[in-house]
């Protein structure tokens, strides 16, 4: 199988599975118990949110373990706009990843104050529209950094300082899942308040992700009861999958200049190789603001869902950008934001890359894609 | 063989993408996902919901298949949900599964044969394709009672040729042995009965909801145009419905006629739906050949097939027809092979 579908996930990257073991098995103590195989457990725990707000530049008390990325975007925006303060309002991008744009959504339902701005055709957010979105009752900004389905790169640093100098008050929060391979994570640079990562989008384990909460910042949690996480986010720690972020986060940021380059040019690679040998084919997402190893590729005439299982059965694992439950490529709903008109949106395929692609995969998969693009026309 | 099996999580087809598969073909499932709501919340009911897929993938994956849900939402919305609400408005009786058989499944699924890269669509149906004299005949099914070949009279011969519906060759009770003989999970499902769009079996309530236009007060007249009362909107009506009809009058009234330019709804007597004879449209030979002369015309699913004389595009009963309206699919038998299809244009009496 050649994997192109590392933005859906990826696999473990070595070593990590190896860490997470001994807190399943031998040191399965329940991290707030009071004896020997707990503290170990506890032990274990805190080194890894040191470890961890290390590698972002925070303070270990910031970092809130999560199960993944949807809980923490949830955390992160309910948790801020329903916290008690005469704050209440969210403002977001039609890009965003669905945890966010669906929890803006109920948000809304319940009479709070919401705002979802565009972009532009190369799937920038319009940073006037999104700063005149911004109201006194405002109590967090929501912009991801890197988009799951086209890798448009944010500028953040920019977008954080402008939201800041126009209210000083307003939260911002970013979904970095996808940044966190090839973006040097640190909070203050960035200037965020808030930070969503998963541990499965860059060699880590499934179920295992964090919030960032920068030190004072008002949040209700969303799941209350033992007052884990210092009552930010209660229920018994996943201790193993804590250690398998932390170690998948170290290993993923020591591997971050060979990614940006390695995987970057197999990507490109591909890319060249499809283009070159379908000139039509379109890249959704301007190079200039790209990340590494995401591709968005508009094939013309071709319907998606049938060169997916086409490249199933030829051994190739791609995706439409997003699929809802039932499975079904659904119409992208970032490329729509971005001007896409349904039918390109369905002739549009995500092929993401990861730790583990090779050239030589890239190489066969453009063969492969191009065989059946002359087939299916 | 490449097979393309369209699973819809039931029990007929499961068995048959079984079959395919123990009769040493290459087999490929999927679902169309056709319908997530008027507004395009989540399918409550129906062949197109999400456990229904759910229950698609585990048997393909109990099958060790491939399988894919594919968005037809689009095409179903366009050719079968927007088309049942704008006959059901303009005063026709349309049957939605057929239309969604004609439109999208068989219609994308046919023509997308060569793109999926497989040879012959398989689907659940209950009714016999067989190559017979040198072509591919489609008769009733195995099981009389679940026959499904009425649905299926819309299909041209060439289309039977990429067709195979091996559950047709059995009984129902004989697929429900198969199912639980290999285990399927769904051998004791229930068989869904509701237009799978609408739910709850309420498809007045779905019409109100997505065409309130359709529902303009009018006049309910009798045989002789005398108004005896108002209704609501013609989209509440279907002829030969005698419930809900909102007078009280000595004998049963039924609708007999529906007038949609004046929205006016005639009732009469229970001869008074009787039908001599109808138009057709969009004539389908599913034997191959244009049939003119005697045939067996059956005009509703579950209903028997009567004597008929076709000609052309006209069918006249041998006897005298209740509750025949336009809109319904009418199929024409010679024994129990099916010989063609059509669409009632309207009715004359």
């Amino acid at each position: 199988m050649i994997y192109l579908d590392h933005a859906a996930t990826t696999p473990m990257r070595p070593g990590i599975w190896e860490a997470m073991r001994p807190y399943s098995t031998e040191v399965f103590g329940n991290s707030s118990g009071v004896h020997d195989v707990s503290r170990r457990a506890k032990n274990a725990l805190e080194e890894a949110r040191e470890r961890i707000a290390s590698i972002i530049g925070s303070e270990p008390a910031e970092i809130v373990f999560t199960s993944g990325g949807t809980e923490s975007d949830n955390l992160a925006l309910k948790g801020a706009a329903l916290s008690g303060t005469r704050r209440r309002g969210v403002v977001t991008v039609a890009t965003e990843h669905e945890a966010v744009l669906e929890t803006t959504d109920f948000l809304h339902r319940l009479g709070l104050p919401t705002e979802v701005v565009g972009v532009d055709r190369s799937g920038a957010v319009d940073l006037d529209s999104l700063l005149e979105a911004i109201r006194p009752d405002t109590a967090v900004v929501s912009v991801m950094w890197v988009n799951n389905e086209t890798g448009s790169v944010q500028d953040l640093p920019r977008i954080a300082a402008a939201v800041r100098e126009r209210d000083h008050e307003v939260l911002v929060h970013t979904d970095a899942v996808q940044a966190f391979s090839s973006q040097d994570v640190d909070v203050d640079a960035l200037g965020v308040d808030l930070l969503t990562l998963t541990g499965h989008k860059f060699g880590g384990p499934k179920g295992a992700g964090l919030l960032y909460v920068r030190d004072g910042t008002p949040l209700e949690p969303l799941l209350h009861g033992g007052g884990q996480e210092l009552g930010r986010r209660s229920g018994t720690h996943d201790v193993a999958g804590a250690v398998g972020l932390a170690a998948a986060m170290e290993a993923a940021a020591a591997d971050r200049p060979r990614f940006r380059t390695e995987v970057g040019s197999i990507r490109d690679q591909f890319e060249k190789r499809v283009t070159a040998g379908m000139p039509e084919a379109v890249v959704n997402t301007p190079e200039t603001m790209r990340s590494p190893h995401h591709l968005s590729l508009r094939l013309p005439g071709i319907r998606n869902q049938t060169l997916l299982m086409r490249l199933d059965r030829a051994g190739v694992a791609a995706s439409a950008g997003s699929a809802c439950q039932s499975g079904a490529a659904q119409v992208s709903h970032v490329l729509e934001a971005m001007g896409l008109g349904v039918d390109q949106a369905r002739e549009s395929v995500r092929f993401s890359f990861g730790w583990d692609s090779s050239f030589d995969q890239a190489i066969d998969a453009a063969e492969i894609v191009l065989g059946l693009v002359e087939e299916l026309r | 063989m490449r097979a393309l099996v369209a699973m819809s999580g039931g029990v007929d087809s499961s068995v048959a993408a079984a079959l395919m598969r123990d009769a040493g073909h290459e087999v490929v499932g999927v679902t169309l996902k056709l319908w997530s709501g008027p507004h395009g919340e989540a399918p409550t009911a129906g062949c197109c919901t999400v456990s229904d897929a759910e229950d698609a993938r585990r048997v393909a994956a109990q099958l060790d298949i491939p399988y894919y849900v594919l968005d037809y939402t689009d095409e179903f919305r366009g050719g079968v949900v927007d088309r049942f609400v704008s006959d059901y408005a303009s005063g026709r009786t349309p049957n939605p599964c057929i239309e969604c058989n004609r439109t999208v499944k068989f219609d994308r699924l046919l023509n997308g044969l060569d793109d999926f890269d497989c040879e012959v669509l398989v689907t659940g149906h209950h009714a016999r394709n067989r190559l017979e004299d040198g072509g591919w005949a489609l008769r009733r099914g195995q099981d009389r009672a679940k026959d499904q070949s009425y649905v299926l009279s819309m299909l041209t011969r060439s289309e039977l040729a990429r067709i195979r519906l091996p559950v047709g060759e059995m009984t129902k009770t004989e697929v429900r042995v198969v199912a639980a003989g290999i285990g399927l999970r769904t051998a004791e499902k229930p068989e869904s009965m509701d237009i799978c769009f609408v739910g709850q079996g309420d498809y007045r309530g779905f019409l109100r909801d997505t065409a309130p236009e359709a529902f303009q007060p009018g006049p309910l007249v009798d045989g002789d145009g005398e108004e005896i009362g108002q209704h609501v909107g013609i989209a509440g009506f279907t002829v030969g419905q005698r419930r809900g009809l909102g007078v009280a009058v000595g004998e049963p009234r039924y609708v007999v006629r529906i007038e949609p330019s004046t929205s006016t709804v005639v009732l009469g007597r229970r001869d008074e739906l009787s039908v001599a004879g109808v138009g057709l449209d969009q004539l389908t030979w599913t034997a191959g050949t244009p049939v003119t002369g005697r045939v067996m015309a059956q005009y509703r699913a579950h209903g028997e097939p009567v004597p008929a004389t076709l000609h052309r595009d006209r069918l006249l009963f041998a006897e005298p027809q209740l509750a025949v309206a336009p809109g319904q699919t009418v199929a024409f038998y010679d024994d129990d092979r099916v010989l063609g299809g059509a669409l009632i244009a309207d009715t004359y009496r």
